[in-house]
Protein backbone atom coordinates (compact mmCIF):
# COMPACT_ATOMS: atom_id res chain seq x y z
CA UNK A 1 0.00 0.00 0.00
CA UNK A 2 1.52 3.44 -0.80
CA UNK A 3 0.82 5.89 1.89
CA UNK A 4 1.39 10.04 1.57
CA UNK A 5 2.60 11.98 4.28
CA UNK A 6 2.68 15.77 4.11
CA UNK A 7 5.87 17.08 5.42
CA UNK A 8 7.86 19.73 6.08
CA UNK A 9 11.09 18.57 4.88
CA UNK A 10 12.26 15.37 2.40
CA UNK A 11 13.10 12.43 5.09
CA UNK A 12 11.35 10.85 7.65
CA UNK A 13 12.66 12.98 10.81
CA UNK A 14 10.89 16.20 9.32
CA UNK A 15 8.01 17.72 11.04
CA UNK A 16 4.85 16.62 9.44
CA UNK A 17 2.84 19.69 7.64
CA UNK A 18 -0.59 20.04 8.66
CA UNK A 19 -1.80 21.35 5.88
CA UNK A 20 -2.60 19.58 2.90
CA UNK A 21 -2.22 21.54 -0.65
CA UNK A 22 0.35 23.93 0.36
CA UNK A 23 2.51 20.91 2.37
CA UNK A 24 6.42 21.80 1.18
CA UNK A 25 6.95 18.15 0.86
CA UNK A 26 5.21 14.93 0.11
CA UNK A 27 6.95 11.24 1.55
CA UNK A 28 5.68 8.54 0.15
CA UNK A 29 5.66 5.66 1.99
CA UNK A 30 5.50 1.75 0.69
CA UNK A 31 3.64 0.42 3.65
CA UNK A 32 4.93 -2.92 3.16
CA UNK A 33 8.67 -2.33 2.42
CA UNK A 34 8.90 0.82 4.43
CA UNK A 35 11.28 2.44 2.06
CA UNK A 36 9.90 6.13 1.16
CA UNK A 37 10.52 8.76 -1.45
CA UNK A 38 10.28 12.53 -1.10
CA UNK A 39 8.46 14.69 -3.81
CA UNK A 40 8.46 18.56 -3.71
CA UNK A 41 5.13 19.40 -3.90
CA UNK A 42 4.79 21.83 -6.91
CA UNK A 43 1.81 23.52 -6.04
CA UNK A 44 2.92 24.85 -2.83
CA UNK A 45 3.51 28.65 -3.86
CA UNK A 46 1.11 28.22 -6.62
CA UNK A 47 -1.85 31.10 -6.59
CA UNK A 48 -5.13 29.16 -5.91
CA UNK A 49 -6.65 25.82 -6.80
CA UNK A 50 -3.84 24.01 -4.89
CA UNK A 51 -5.47 21.40 -3.22
CA UNK A 52 -7.17 19.44 -6.22
CA UNK A 53 -3.91 20.16 -8.34
CA UNK A 54 -1.79 17.97 -5.18
CA UNK A 55 -4.77 15.50 -4.82
CA UNK A 56 -4.50 14.54 -9.23
CA UNK A 57 -0.79 14.03 -8.06
CA UNK A 58 -1.50 11.72 -5.41
CA UNK A 59 -3.96 9.99 -7.80
CA UNK A 60 -0.63 9.78 -10.59
CA UNK A 61 0.98 8.56 -8.18
CA UNK A 62 -1.39 5.66 -6.84
CA UNK A 63 -1.40 6.57 -3.13
CA UNK A 64 -4.29 4.54 -1.57
CA UNK A 65 -3.73 6.72 1.83
CA UNK A 66 -2.91 10.11 2.74
CA UNK A 67 -2.26 10.87 6.33
CA UNK A 68 -2.24 14.98 6.56
CA UNK A 69 -3.41 17.82 9.73
CA UNK A 70 -6.03 19.30 7.17
CA UNK A 71 -7.91 18.81 3.75
CA UNK A 72 -9.64 21.48 2.16
CA UNK A 73 -13.33 20.84 0.38
CA UNK A 74 -11.86 21.03 -2.89
CA UNK A 75 -9.28 18.31 -2.34
CA UNK A 76 -11.42 16.30 -0.24
CA UNK A 77 -14.00 15.60 -3.12
CA UNK A 78 -11.13 15.04 -5.82
CA UNK A 79 -9.63 12.48 -2.58
CA UNK A 80 -12.67 10.48 -1.59
CA UNK A 81 -13.52 9.79 -5.41
CA UNK A 82 -10.76 8.57 -6.31
CA UNK A 83 -11.14 6.26 -2.98
CA UNK A 84 -8.17 7.53 -1.18
CA UNK A 85 -8.48 7.43 2.41
CA UNK A 86 -7.46 10.38 4.72
CA UNK A 87 -6.26 10.23 8.11
CA UNK A 88 -5.64 13.26 10.43
CA UNK A 89 -2.54 13.49 12.19
CA UNK A 90 -1.93 16.84 14.05
CA UNK A 91 0.16 16.00 17.04
CA UNK A 92 3.09 18.24 15.37
CA UNK A 93 5.78 15.23 15.46
CA UNK A 94 7.73 13.76 12.74
CA UNK A 95 6.48 11.51 9.66
CA UNK A 96 8.13 8.88 11.24
CA UNK A 97 5.68 9.28 14.50
CA UNK A 98 2.49 9.79 12.08
CA UNK A 99 3.66 6.43 9.69
CA UNK A 100 4.05 4.51 13.06
CA UNK A 101 0.50 5.39 14.66
CA UNK A 102 -0.90 4.65 11.08
CA UNK A 103 0.97 1.27 11.31
CA UNK A 104 -0.69 0.91 15.27
CA UNK A 105 -4.22 1.92 13.82
CA UNK A 106 -4.26 4.74 16.45
CA UNK A 107 -5.08 7.47 13.58
CA UNK A 108 -8.18 8.68 13.14
CA UNK A 109 -10.04 8.37 10.13
CA UNK A 110 -11.71 11.06 7.74
CA UNK A 111 -13.66 11.63 5.18
CA UNK B 1 -16.45 61.36 -17.95
CA UNK B 2 -15.58 58.49 -16.00
CA UNK B 3 -15.12 59.06 -12.19
CA UNK B 4 -13.74 56.43 -9.26
CA UNK B 5 -13.87 57.24 -5.98
CA UNK B 6 -11.53 54.55 -4.39
CA UNK B 7 -9.99 54.43 -0.85
CA UNK B 8 -7.83 52.03 0.53
CA UNK B 9 -9.07 51.97 3.94
CA UNK B 10 -12.43 51.09 4.08
CA UNK B 11 -14.63 53.35 5.60
CA UNK B 12 -13.23 56.41 5.07
CA UNK B 13 -16.29 57.78 3.33
CA UNK B 14 -16.29 56.79 -0.33
CA UNK B 15 -19.97 56.05 -1.11
CA UNK B 16 -20.72 59.54 0.55
CA UNK B 17 -18.86 61.22 -1.93
CA UNK B 18 -20.17 59.24 -4.71
CA UNK B 19 -23.61 59.83 -3.38
CA UNK B 20 -23.31 63.35 -2.63
CA UNK B 21 -21.58 64.28 -5.95
CA UNK B 22 -23.77 62.42 -7.75
CA UNK B 23 -27.09 63.81 -6.40
CA UNK B 24 -25.68 67.19 -6.92
CA UNK B 25 -24.54 66.90 -10.34
CA UNK B 26 -27.88 65.94 -11.27
CA UNK B 27 -29.46 68.89 -10.58
CA UNK B 28 -27.89 69.95 -13.99
CA UNK B 29 -26.67 67.12 -16.37
CA UNK B 30 -27.64 63.45 -16.65
CA UNK B 31 -25.53 61.38 -14.20
CA UNK B 32 -24.97 57.48 -13.64
CA UNK B 33 -23.36 56.07 -10.66
CA UNK B 34 -22.03 52.83 -10.55
CA UNK B 35 -21.57 50.72 -7.66
CA UNK B 36 -18.60 48.59 -8.06
CA UNK B 37 -18.43 47.53 -4.55
CA UNK B 38 -19.83 44.21 -5.38
CA UNK B 39 -19.18 42.27 -2.46
CA UNK B 40 -21.26 44.86 -0.21
CA UNK B 41 -23.28 47.49 -2.20
CA UNK B 42 -24.01 50.31 -0.47
CA UNK B 43 -25.22 53.22 -2.85
CA UNK B 44 -28.83 52.15 -3.02
CA UNK B 45 -29.37 53.10 0.87
CA UNK B 46 -28.77 56.70 -0.09
CA UNK B 47 -30.99 56.35 -3.32
CA UNK B 48 -34.01 54.36 -2.32
CA UNK B 49 -35.98 53.07 -5.50
CA UNK B 50 -37.70 50.26 -7.16
CA UNK B 51 -34.87 48.51 -9.68
CA UNK B 52 -34.56 45.94 -12.52
CA UNK B 53 -32.56 43.27 -11.62
CA UNK B 54 -30.76 41.07 -14.48
CA UNK B 55 -28.31 38.32 -13.88
CA UNK B 56 -24.48 38.64 -14.67
CA UNK B 57 -23.03 34.78 -15.83
CA UNK B 58 -19.98 33.42 -16.59
CA UNK B 59 -18.95 30.76 -19.54
CA UNK B 60 -18.26 27.42 -17.53
CA UNK B 61 -16.89 24.03 -18.73
CA UNK B 62 -20.06 21.51 -19.08
CA UNK B 63 -18.01 18.15 -20.07
CA UNK B 64 -19.84 15.10 -21.96
CA UNK B 65 -19.50 12.31 -20.06
CA UNK B 66 -20.11 10.64 -23.39
CA UNK B 67 -17.43 11.77 -25.14
CA UNK B 68 -14.81 12.43 -23.02
CA UNK B 69 -12.24 9.68 -22.56
CA UNK B 70 -10.86 11.04 -19.34
CA UNK B 71 -7.47 11.71 -20.69
CA UNK B 72 -6.95 14.75 -18.28
CA UNK B 73 -5.01 17.50 -20.82
CA UNK B 74 -7.68 19.42 -19.65
CA UNK B 75 -6.84 18.80 -15.87
CA UNK B 76 -3.54 19.60 -16.87
CA UNK B 77 -4.03 22.47 -18.53
CA UNK B 78 -6.01 24.45 -15.79
CA UNK B 79 -3.59 26.30 -14.14
CA UNK B 80 -6.63 26.89 -11.63
CA UNK B 81 -7.33 23.36 -10.39
CA UNK B 82 -11.00 23.68 -11.35
CA UNK B 83 -11.16 20.14 -13.21
CA UNK B 84 -9.67 17.36 -11.73
CA UNK B 85 -9.62 14.10 -13.93
CA UNK B 86 -9.99 11.22 -12.72
CA UNK B 87 -10.04 7.60 -14.56
CA UNK B 88 -13.64 7.01 -14.93
CA UNK B 89 -14.90 10.69 -14.55
CA UNK B 90 -14.01 14.67 -14.61
CA UNK B 91 -14.68 16.68 -11.30
CA UNK B 92 -15.39 20.04 -11.71
CA UNK B 93 -15.07 22.89 -9.42
CA UNK B 94 -16.54 26.09 -10.49
CA UNK B 95 -16.15 28.85 -7.56
CA UNK B 96 -12.10 28.01 -8.67
CA UNK B 97 -12.41 28.92 -12.66
CA UNK B 98 -11.98 31.36 -13.80
CA UNK B 99 -13.68 30.72 -17.19
CA UNK B 100 -10.70 31.28 -19.45
CA UNK B 101 -11.89 28.69 -21.83
CA UNK B 102 -8.91 27.26 -22.28
CA UNK B 103 -10.27 23.39 -21.29
CA UNK B 104 -12.56 23.35 -24.22
CA UNK B 105 -9.42 24.15 -26.83
CA UNK B 106 -7.47 21.61 -25.28
CA UNK B 107 -9.83 18.81 -25.26
CA UNK B 108 -8.88 16.48 -27.85
CA UNK B 109 -12.47 14.78 -27.98
CA UNK B 110 -14.72 18.04 -28.30
CA UNK B 111 -16.21 16.63 -24.98
CA UNK B 112 -16.12 20.46 -23.18
CA UNK B 113 -18.81 22.99 -23.69
CA UNK B 114 -19.44 26.51 -22.33
CA UNK B 115 -22.25 26.82 -20.48
CA UNK B 116 -23.50 30.33 -18.67
CA UNK B 117 -23.31 30.03 -14.75
CA UNK B 118 -24.86 32.91 -12.73
CA UNK B 119 -22.54 34.72 -10.36
CA UNK B 120 -24.09 37.72 -9.52
CA UNK B 121 -26.71 40.41 -10.13
CA UNK B 122 -26.81 44.10 -11.32
CA UNK B 123 -29.79 46.13 -10.53
CA UNK B 124 -31.02 48.82 -12.52
CA UNK B 125 -32.90 52.46 -10.50
CA UNK B 126 -33.57 55.45 -11.69
CA UNK B 127 -33.71 57.25 -8.03
CA UNK B 128 -34.34 60.73 -9.12
CA UNK B 129 -34.35 63.00 -12.20
CA UNK B 130 -30.84 62.76 -13.99
CA UNK B 131 -29.82 60.04 -12.04
CA UNK B 132 -29.30 56.56 -12.84
CA UNK B 133 -27.87 53.75 -10.51
CA UNK B 134 -26.33 50.86 -11.47
CA UNK B 135 -25.59 48.43 -8.75
CA UNK B 136 -23.78 45.45 -9.39
CA UNK B 137 -24.28 42.45 -6.61
CA UNK B 138 -21.83 39.10 -6.26
CA UNK B 139 -24.33 36.08 -4.98
CA UNK B 140 -23.43 35.21 -1.65
CA UNK B 141 -19.96 32.72 -1.97
CA UNK B 142 -19.02 33.75 -4.89
CA UNK B 143 -15.44 34.54 -5.20
CA UNK B 144 -14.81 36.39 -8.26
CA UNK B 145 -16.70 39.68 -7.76
CA UNK B 146 -14.61 41.21 -11.05
CA UNK B 147 -17.10 40.09 -14.29
CA UNK B 148 -20.13 41.68 -12.05
CA UNK B 149 -17.71 44.96 -12.28
CA UNK B 150 -16.91 44.92 -15.61
CA UNK B 151 -20.54 44.11 -16.68
CA UNK B 152 -21.83 46.77 -14.50
CA UNK B 153 -19.23 49.49 -16.07
CA UNK B 154 -20.36 47.89 -19.44
CA UNK B 155 -24.01 48.90 -19.11
CA UNK B 156 -22.96 52.60 -18.24
CA UNK B 157 -20.21 52.90 -20.90
CA UNK B 158 -22.18 55.25 -23.30
CA UNK B 159 -23.52 57.56 -20.30
CA UNK B 160 -21.58 61.07 -20.33
CA UNK B 161 -20.82 60.86 -16.84
CA UNK B 162 -20.25 58.03 -15.22
CA UNK B 163 -18.90 57.91 -11.28
CA UNK B 164 -17.56 54.69 -10.21
CA UNK B 165 -18.31 53.51 -6.06
CA UNK B 166 -15.15 51.05 -5.66
CA UNK B 167 -14.67 48.00 -3.05
CA UNK B 168 -11.70 49.42 -0.51
CA UNK B 169 -7.97 48.05 -0.60
CA UNK B 170 -5.67 47.49 -4.02
CA UNK B 171 -7.00 44.19 -5.03
CA UNK B 172 -8.30 43.27 -8.39
CA UNK B 173 -12.30 44.46 -7.91
CA UNK B 174 -10.37 48.10 -7.30
CA UNK B 175 -7.95 48.00 -10.38
CA UNK B 176 -11.28 46.53 -12.63
CA UNK B 177 -13.24 49.65 -11.14
CA UNK B 178 -10.75 52.02 -11.92
CA UNK B 179 -9.55 50.50 -14.97
CA UNK B 180 -10.97 53.11 -18.14
CA UNK B 181 -11.77 56.21 -15.55
CA UNK B 182 -10.25 59.05 -16.18
CA UNK B 183 -9.62 60.17 -13.05
CA UNK B 184 -9.72 59.06 -9.73
CA UNK B 185 -10.59 60.79 -6.07
CA UNK B 186 -8.94 58.91 -3.18
CA UNK B 187 -10.87 59.49 -0.14
CA UNK B 188 -8.48 59.28 2.73
CA UNK B 189 -9.41 60.17 7.00
CA UNK B 190 -6.79 61.90 9.37
CA UNK B 191 -5.72 58.95 10.79
CA UNK B 192 -2.43 56.86 10.50
CA UNK B 193 -4.32 53.99 8.86
CA UNK B 194 -6.26 56.13 6.39
CA UNK B 195 -2.41 58.11 5.85
CA UNK B 196 -0.76 54.11 4.98
CA UNK B 197 -3.72 52.58 2.90
CA UNK B 198 -4.22 56.07 0.81
CA UNK B 199 -0.41 55.43 -0.13
CA UNK B 200 -0.87 52.40 -1.42
CA UNK B 201 -4.10 53.62 -3.63
CA UNK B 202 -1.82 56.58 -4.45
CA UNK B 203 0.56 53.79 -6.22
CA UNK B 204 -2.39 51.50 -7.65
CA UNK B 205 -3.75 54.97 -9.24
CA UNK B 206 -0.27 55.68 -10.78
CA UNK B 207 0.46 52.54 -12.07
CA UNK B 208 -3.18 52.62 -13.79
CA UNK B 209 -1.92 55.97 -15.11
CA UNK B 210 -4.89 57.43 -13.32
CA UNK B 211 -4.74 61.14 -12.41
CA UNK B 212 -5.59 61.35 -8.71
CA UNK B 213 -6.97 63.97 -6.16
CA UNK B 214 -7.73 63.91 -2.12
CA UNK B 215 -10.80 63.93 -0.67
CA UNK B 216 -9.57 64.46 3.15
CA UNK B 217 -12.84 63.31 4.92
CA UNK B 218 -13.25 63.64 9.07
CA UNK B 219 -10.80 65.73 9.36
CA UNK B 220 -10.26 66.79 12.91
CA UNK B 221 -7.83 69.50 11.76
CA UNK B 222 -4.29 67.59 11.75
CA UNK B 223 -3.85 66.51 8.50
CA UNK B 224 -0.14 67.63 8.36
CA UNK B 225 0.98 64.88 7.63
CA UNK B 226 -1.58 63.35 5.07
CA UNK B 227 -1.18 67.63 3.62
CA UNK B 228 2.84 66.37 3.50
CA UNK B 229 2.60 63.12 1.57
CA UNK B 230 -0.01 65.00 -1.13
CA UNK B 231 2.56 67.93 -1.56
CA UNK B 232 5.07 65.38 -1.98
CA UNK B 233 3.26 63.04 -4.40
CA UNK B 234 1.96 66.27 -6.46
CA UNK B 235 -1.45 65.57 -5.70
CA UNK B 236 -3.99 67.93 -5.06
CA UNK B 237 -6.10 67.86 -1.84
CA UNK B 238 -9.59 68.34 -3.86
CA UNK B 239 -12.04 68.73 -0.73
CA UNK B 240 -11.95 68.38 3.19
CA UNK B 241 -14.72 67.59 4.95
CA UNK B 242 -14.76 67.87 8.73
CA UNK B 243 -15.13 65.75 11.37
CA UNK B 244 -18.74 66.88 12.40
CA UNK B 245 -21.43 65.35 14.47
CA UNK B 246 -23.83 67.09 12.62
CA UNK B 247 -22.53 65.60 9.03
CA UNK B 248 -22.55 62.16 10.75
CA UNK B 249 -25.89 61.89 11.96
CA UNK B 250 -26.74 62.96 8.43
CA UNK B 251 -24.89 60.17 6.97
CA UNK B 252 -25.89 57.70 10.02
CA UNK B 253 -29.53 57.96 9.16
CA UNK B 254 -28.51 57.07 5.37
CA UNK B 255 -29.45 60.64 4.08
CA UNK B 256 -27.35 62.82 1.92
CA UNK B 257 -25.21 66.03 3.47
CA UNK B 258 -26.10 67.56 -0.12
CA UNK B 259 -29.63 67.45 0.78
CA UNK B 260 -29.78 68.64 3.95
CA UNK B 261 -27.35 70.76 4.07
CA UNK B 262 -27.81 72.12 0.67
CA UNK B 263 -24.84 75.03 1.51
CA UNK B 264 -22.25 71.58 0.69
CA UNK B 265 -23.42 71.70 -2.50
CA UNK B 266 -21.17 74.08 -3.94
CA UNK B 267 -18.36 72.24 -2.86
CA UNK B 268 -19.32 69.44 -4.63
CA UNK B 269 -19.67 70.79 -7.75
CA UNK B 270 -16.37 72.41 -7.15
CA UNK B 271 -14.88 69.04 -6.13
CA UNK B 272 -16.46 67.93 -9.50
CA UNK B 273 -14.60 70.92 -11.69
CA UNK B 274 -11.47 69.99 -9.82
CA UNK B 275 -11.69 66.40 -11.30
CA UNK B 276 -12.78 67.76 -15.35
CA UNK B 277 -9.35 69.28 -14.46
CA UNK B 278 -7.34 66.21 -13.75
CA UNK B 279 -9.12 64.91 -16.14
CA UNK B 280 -8.11 67.20 -18.81
CA UNK B 281 -11.87 66.88 -19.54
CA UNK B 282 -13.78 69.84 -20.34
CA UNK B 283 -17.59 70.28 -19.42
Amino acid sequence: MKICITAQGETLASQVEERFGRAPYFILVDSETGSFEAMQNPYAAGAGGVGPKAAQLLIAHDIQALISGQVGGNAREVLVAAKIAMYTYRDGGPVKDALARFTNNTLAREG
Amino acid sequence: MKLAVASGKGGTGKSMVAANLAFTLAWTVPVTLVDCDVEEPNLHLFFPAPATTTDVTVPVPVVDETVCDHCGRCGEFCQFGAITVLCDRALFFPELCHSCGGCTYVCPKGAIHEHPRRIGTIATSLPRSNLKLFTGMLDTGNPHAVPIIRAAKELAAADPIVICDTAPGTSCPVVEALDGCDACILVTESTPFGLHDLRLAVDVAERLGIPAGIVINRSDGKDAQTLDFCAGHDLDVLMTIPFDRDIAAIQGRGDLLCQHRPEWQKAFFALFTRCSALAGVNR
